[in-house]
């Protein structure tokens, strides 16, 4: 009897864990597909590191709980809380593994791995490797898998585009088609199960921080293949990136977690060199808003609060483009080669200016994708997850499984720094467990079992569309062009502050360029390597995934981690009258709680006829650990908490007299 | 969030910004070698493209695959290259610019307009066979690390604690060599790396082509890269189990004794990866493993 075969498209740090683990059980083939070669896949960008709870920080009082805490509050509890438990529970487990594997974890002069301390957490949980952690997770697994493949458990499919599940009359994944990108011949691939671990879409906003791989295409494949979307309204802004013609390069959080400082001239567009400007004129805006957490508030309020410096208050650095200005320079340099000196060589490299004599310019620019496929769980009822499951992380198509960057279930309403890897190889590591399961009785017979027409029928198929874009009459619209539109629209409508009326005519434009873009022409009919069709055909995947992001935006109407509209913003407490203050506290706690028996739910999209995002509501489990207001950054913060907190109480001892 | 927030600036602008170089000319040309696919001829191509403020290679690509058009005005096809990352960590994007091997990301076009005014010449590694253009197969390396076995040989994926302790000065050497990000910029610069490509003979398969390529990569030099991973994985607490075996494929054909000192390979690596050093140590620690085995005979 053959083996049954996974296969998994992706090769990031998701994906190869995934391969790694599923090789290492002995009792399955591995098929890898990726775009590019598995070794280049974009976590190796990651810069900041990886989170978990280490002895340190057990001695100052942490605890996996407390990791999970940060987490769920920092995600706006918009998580379905037993994987997230889960993951963190694994976390150090998890960091274990990776230095067995090789990674060169920053070391103390005693010889333990070193941490950071990264936005949203109070602790330094962060683990990490020079500037490039995610480059050097992603080596370790690489070069694990390579060595399955040298046994020949690991076959890759490298420079291969998937162009969709093979899903039978059943409901059921039986396989994939891709495409070869050299040769373009048009495959099917049985498989027993097929896990989708792409990554992020930052293609849709055109230029972001991601890389050049991260298009979507995958997953809006799988969506309109009949998979759901959770939460696509979730982007994550990077607060710090360095603007460029071709990508918004990030600048870690790596580089506020050592201690650098944001601050814009008090003086707008001062003329003189930052190092020229005395301290007194300059204004450390995060650290004056935000004296607990300083430059390392989390995320979204870091991006909201530099763009509105730039853009409300007019304090942008440079007249004609907004950036401010995230500083260094007062920090010993030996510090900075040793711990930053890879994230100060890209901003040299880039710039031209060494960020250790002067202050670097940076803007907030799209960074992570928090909503993604659908997936599933299944938890104990402790709140632990059942490990071996062949629910967990599967999609609403049986077979189909989303791990990594492109599913939705990690980082709720918006993720802290430095949990994307950590939630990457967990998720790697736990589907394969899962997967296994899920062979020893597949309904149906294994893929190779299926009727032959099932497989040539999706070819068929996938390679009529590839002949209707080779096809194509000259004098179309132009796809670079429309892509390039298409980031402008997303970018301007669905990033930092968003408003129902913007999104509303941004959506319609969307429509319209995907309009347009069936129709682009291509510049390139032949036969070999033709990155053209490769480029047309994920440019109108786009469109799929930027109308579920917009129309869940549009219809979302409150504020939530990253997704903020002013129009619904729960406001500050503005009096200073004690008792008045109390007042205005308590109604905002009423506000608080309403908005969250409407709006604690995760948005779930699926693709209704003429490609119109349906969207419903799934509840979220939040069984753990009770929803709180999240106040980073609210005027009066401590006056809601104290009558949150009462509120808390009173609610705890009204339950206890009921039972 | 306003229309010019995430906007490239105009050339107008570039000039009131102070601290960038100002570019008199507002286009530039771009020379491209192409070539349609492998075993075809090269060919030279003209692009002109308009100056942008903070533009790279990259970018250029990006605007010659939007335009399509040669300087003379004929429709062509984009040109065809591989990139993935853009901020060279990932090795993608290596190509010859001006003569020189290195990535397109980093590639300033202010910095290579002040080298060479009005234009830019991009041509394929010539070490490696051309797929199309730009766009150059680099599997050799990637079967290299295997012959090398460039990986820790762990038990198992369980948990078994961490791993040993390690002073900050070995991990400070494990990670100068650890970044190697695959590029070929040092098997482009290497007089003694060379290229392999292999024409089908008469009715021999696509397998039969690839299994005569994968015999010929492996009796072949394997490169500066590779010899720093050897000494990447040999210096590992866990990895030196196995140094025997990676110095047994040092000291096979195509081992460290090809090569011919010639220290290119350090002169043009991106990461500024000390290969020489891991050269000359793992020559060393190469001679002693010949010896030992004839010792132990």
């Amino acid at each position: 009897m053959p083996r049954p075969r996974v296969m998994i498209i992706g090769g990031g740090l998701a994906g190869l864990s995934a391969a790694m683990k599923l090789a290492d059980m002995e009792e399955v083939d591995v098929g890898v597909m990726s775009l590019t070669p598995v070794r280049r896949s974009h976590s190796v960008c990651a810069q900041g590191g990886i989170n978990a709870v280490n002895e340190l920080t057990r001695q100052l009082g942490d605890n996996e709980w407390k990791h999970f805490d940060d987490t769920v509050y920092g995600g706006d509890f918009l998580q379905h809380q037993p994987p997230v438990n889960e993951m963190c529970i694994w976390a150090p487990k998890i960091i274990d593994l990776m230095d067995r594997l090789g990674v060169t974890f920053n070391r103390t002069p005693e010889g333990f791995r070193d941490q950071r301390r990264f936005g949203g957490t109070l602790f330094k949980r962060t683990a990490f490797a020079g500037a490039t952690p995610g480059q050097q997770l992603l080596y370790a697994l690489d070069e694990q898998v390579r060595r399955w493949e040298a046994a020949g458990t690991v076959k890759k499919y490298e420079f291969w585009d998937f162009l969709g599940p093979i899903v039978d009359s059943g409901g059921r994944c039986r396989g994939c088609v891709a495409q070869d990108m050299v040769t373009m011949e048009i495959r099917a691939f049985p498989a027993d199960a097929v896990i989708i671990a792409s990554g992020g879409c930052g293609a849709i906003f055109g230029r972001s921080t991601n890389s050049n791989a991260c298009n979507g295409s995958a997953v809006s494949r799988a969506y309109q293949a009949g998979a759901s979307y959770g939460n696509g309204e979730f982007i994550q802004v990077h607060p710090t990136a360095i603007p460029g013609a071709d990508k918004l390069r990030l600048m870690s959080e790596s580089a506020r977690g050592e201690g650098g400082r944001v601050w814009v001239p008090r003086k707008p567009q001062d003329p003189r060199r930052p190092e020229e400007i005395p301290e007194g004129e300059r204004y450390y805006f995060l650290e004056d808003r935000y004296p607990k957490y300083g430059n390392l508030v989390p995320r979204d309020i870091a991006t909201r609060e530099i763009f509105k410096v730039c853009v409300q208050e007019g304090l942008s650095v440079e007249k004609d483009r907004p950036c401010v200005y995230l500083d260094l320079s007062h920090l010993p340099r030996e510090l900075l080669d040793r711990k930053l000196a890879g994230i100060l060589e890209i901003y040299e490299k880039f710039q031209g200016v060494d960020p250790r004599d002067t202050a670097m310019k940076i803007f907030p620019a799209v960074h992570y994708t928090m909503g993604g496929l659908w997936a599933d769980y299944e938890a104990t009822a402790a709140g632990r997850l059942v490990i071996g499951s062949p629910r967990n992380q599967q999609t609403n198509i049986p077979g189909l499984y989303a791990i990594g960057e492109c599913e939705y279930q990690y980082h709720g309403a918006n993720r802290l720094g430095a949990n994307s890897l950590v939630a990457c190889i967990f998720a790697g590591l736990t589907v394969a467990p899962g997967v296994m399961s899920s062979l020893q009785s597949i309904p149906g017979g294994t893929a190779d079992a299926q009727p032959s027409t099932l497989f040539d029928e999706a070819c068929r198929q996938r390679t009529a569309q590839y002949k209707e874009l080779l096809d194509r009459p000259a004098g179309g619209p132009n796809p670079y062009t429309l892509h390039q539109e298409l980031g402008r629209c997303m970018t301007e409508s669905a990033t930092v502050v968003r408003h129902n009326a913007d999104l509303a005519a941004a959506y319609a434009k969307v429509c319209d360029l995907e309009q347009q873009a069936r129709r682009a022409s291509l510049s390139d009919a032949g036969g070999w390597s033709n990155q053209n069709v490769v480029f047309v055909r994920a440019l109108e995947d786009m469109f799929p995934l930027a109308r579920l992001v917009v129309k869940g935006a549009l219809a979302r109407d409150e504020c939530r981690g990253a997704h903020f509209k002013p129009e619904f913003d729960l406001g500050d407490i503005k009096a200073t009258d004690p008792a008045a203050a109390r007042q205005q506290a308590e109604q905002w706690c009423d506000r608080w709680e309403e908005n969250n028996r409407r709006w604690l739910k995760s948005t779930v999209a699926r693709p209704g006829p003429d490609g119109e995002p349906q969207l419903s509501y799934e509840d979220v489990n939040t069984s753990l650990i009770p929803p709180r207001p999240r106040l980073y950054g609210v005027t009066g913060g401590q006056m809601i908490e104290e009558a949150w907190r009462t509120r808390q109480r009173k609610q705890e001892l009204r339950k206890d007299q009921l039972i | 969030m306003g229309a010019t927030t995430y906007e490239t600036s105009t050339p107008e602008q570039d000039k009131s910004h102070a601290g960038q170089p100002a570019i008199p000319a507002r286009t530039f040309e771009v020379r491209v070698l192409r070539q349609e696919r492998p075993g075809r001829p090269g060919y030279w191509e003209r692009h002109r493209v308009t100056y942008e403020r903070d533009m790279n290679v990259i970018s250029v690509l990006q605007r010659i695959a939007e335009q399509a058009t040669t300087i003379e005005g004929r429709k062509v096809a984009p040109v065809v290259w591989e990139c993935n990352c853009l901020e060279e960590v990932c090795g993608a994007c290596t190509m010859v610019i001006n003569g020189r091997v290195r990535q397109a990301c980093t590639a300033l076009v202010d910095r290579l307009l002040q080298e060479k005014p009005q234009e830019i010449e991009l041509r394929p590694m010539h070490k490696f066979p051309v797929v199309r253009d730009l766009c150059v197969d680099r599997s050799r390396m990637f079967e290299t690390l295997k012959r090398v076995k460039a990986w820790v040989p762990v038990d198992s994926y369980l948990d078994m604690g961490s791993g040993p302790r390690q002073s900050p000065e070995t991990q400070e050497l494990a990670y100068l060599f650890s970044k190697c990000m695959t590029c070929g910029c040092c098997l482009e610069a290497c007089p003694q790396f060379l290229k392999i490509e292999l024409q089908a003979k008469p009715g021999e398969t696509a397998e039969q082509v690839h299994a005569r390529q994968q015999d010929q990569y492996n009796r072949s030099f394997l490169g500066a890269f590779a010899i720093g991973q050897v000494e990447l994985f040999n210096a590992n607490p866990i990895g030196k189990t196995n140094a025997a075996e990676r110095l047994d494929a040092l000291v096979a054909e195509g081992g460290i004794q090809v090569c011919g000192n010639a220290q290119n390979c350090v002169k043009v690596c991106p990461k500024e990866i000390p290969l020489t050093t891991a050269i000359g140590r793992q020559g060393r620690a190469a001679t002693f493993h010949v010896l030992r085995k004839w010792f132990d005979r």
